[in-house]
């Protein structure tokens, strides 16, 4: 029987070498894309009508979209406003790629540490960025929490960076492992179907549940990953 | 819904818009940070867990690179390690007290939350 970490493996589908750098085209790539064209296609695809009483595919494209305005709306405020594209996309790309990661016989590409950390460093550099771009040098105000006694910095600062770089960490680790966890917990007890033959059918309705519990996380991870984008963007351009 | 016989008139549209609206600010007045802050027992649970070992990788991070260059071998690793559990911690006790997220948690719109902060000190 395959093993429950094979899912995970990355195969280059298009093997490409630039430079001795291997930038072969793999089935996570693959997935990456087809996540992007699925996103892209059912925003213009649903919003191709641009009807006022909306059907079920525009209701689903407008239910998403005033889902993130609201949430950037509620965390930001009304300046966050323009950060609103960002917002959507990270969420849209992430959401795609945990519900592909759901169909049979796929990739989950968000079961990658390299690909969620490397969209919360963007996320991580942007916002620092923005609060450089915003405050300039005021900006480092920001790792000395308001009405610290003096004696307290050497303490406190070390304390609050570190605090600080461990957001990219958490968020990307938290994306990684969730997904990491729920499918080869999903694997392993699939394995188990087959091997206790009558008796198989008990770890079959536990796969069934798993699978709905699966679906939610995959929504959730999503969510989490972009109200946290709000929120940094939100501590970036209220500084204290 | 989609077919309704009568369509309303434009000024009744109006009303029901300017109402939608007012009551979407009262709502957004009356619970600005809630959301940010609660959002469901289960995803606070899935964020809380992974904010504590975070910091503490960033804080062995930061040690044993210390210890690489300057040769301390273990005293840095020590010291940024509790560094880490420190600032574990703190990401943890902010994000449960509602201050929002690590560093810089003071926010300007002052809500329930900041003011009964500011009485405590």
């Amino acid at each position: 029987m395959a093993s429950p970490l094979k899912q995970f493996e990355i195969n280059p589908i298009i093997p490409l070498q630039i430079g001795g750098a291997d930038v072969s085209f793999t089935n996570s790539a693959l997935y990456m894309a087809i996540a992007a064209v699925l996103c892209a296609g059912f925003m213009i695809f649903g919003m191709r009508r641009g009807a006022i009483v909306p059907g079920r595919l525009q209701c689903a494209v407008e239910l998403s979209y005033e889902f993130i305005a609201n949430l950037l709306r509620d965390t930001v405020g009304s300046e966050g406003r323009k950060y609103f594209p960002f917002v959507f996309t990270i969420f849209m790309f992430v959401l795609f790629g945990n519900l592909l990661g759901m169909t049979p016989y796929s990739f989950t590409f968000t079961s990658h540490i390299i690909v969620t950390f490397a969209m919360a460093f963007v996320i991580f550099v942007g916002v620092t960025v923005l609060g450089f771009v915003k405050h300039g040098f005021h900006f480092f105000s920001f790792f000395v929490p308001p009405g610290t006694p003096l004696p307290l910095y050497p303490l406190l600062i070390p304390i609050e960076i570190i605090s600080y770089l461990s957001r990219p960490i958490s968020l990307s680790v938290r994306l990684f492992a969730n997904m990491l966890a729920g499918h080869t917990l999903l694997k392993v007890i699939a394995g188990f179907v087959g091997l206790l033959g009558v008796f198989g059918i008990l770890p079959l309705a536990f796969v069934v549940a798993l699978t709905g519990l699966e679906v939610l996380i995959a929504f959730l991870q999503a969510y989490v990953f972009a109200i946290l984008t709000c929120l940094y963007i939100n501590d970036s351009l209220n500084l204290h | 819904m989609t077919e309704n016989p009568e369509r309303p008139s434009l000024e009744e549209l109006d009303a029901r818009l300017r109402a939608a609206r007012e009551h979407q600010a009262t709502r957004r007045r009356a619970g600005k940070s809630k959301q940010a802050e609660g959002q469901g027992g289960l995803g606070f649970a899935l964020r809380i867990g992974s904010d504590l070992v975070a910091a503490l990788i960033v804080g062995v991070g930061i040690g044993v690179l210390l210890d690489y260059w300057l040769g301390t071998k273990p005293w840095m690793l020590v010291l940024f390690f509790l560094f880490g559990a420190a600032a574990g911690f703190l990401n943890i006790f902010r994000r449960v007290a509602g201050y929002g997220l690590a560093a810089g948690y003071k926010k300007p719109e002052t809500g329930s939350k900041d003011e009964t902060l500011k009485d405590k000190k």
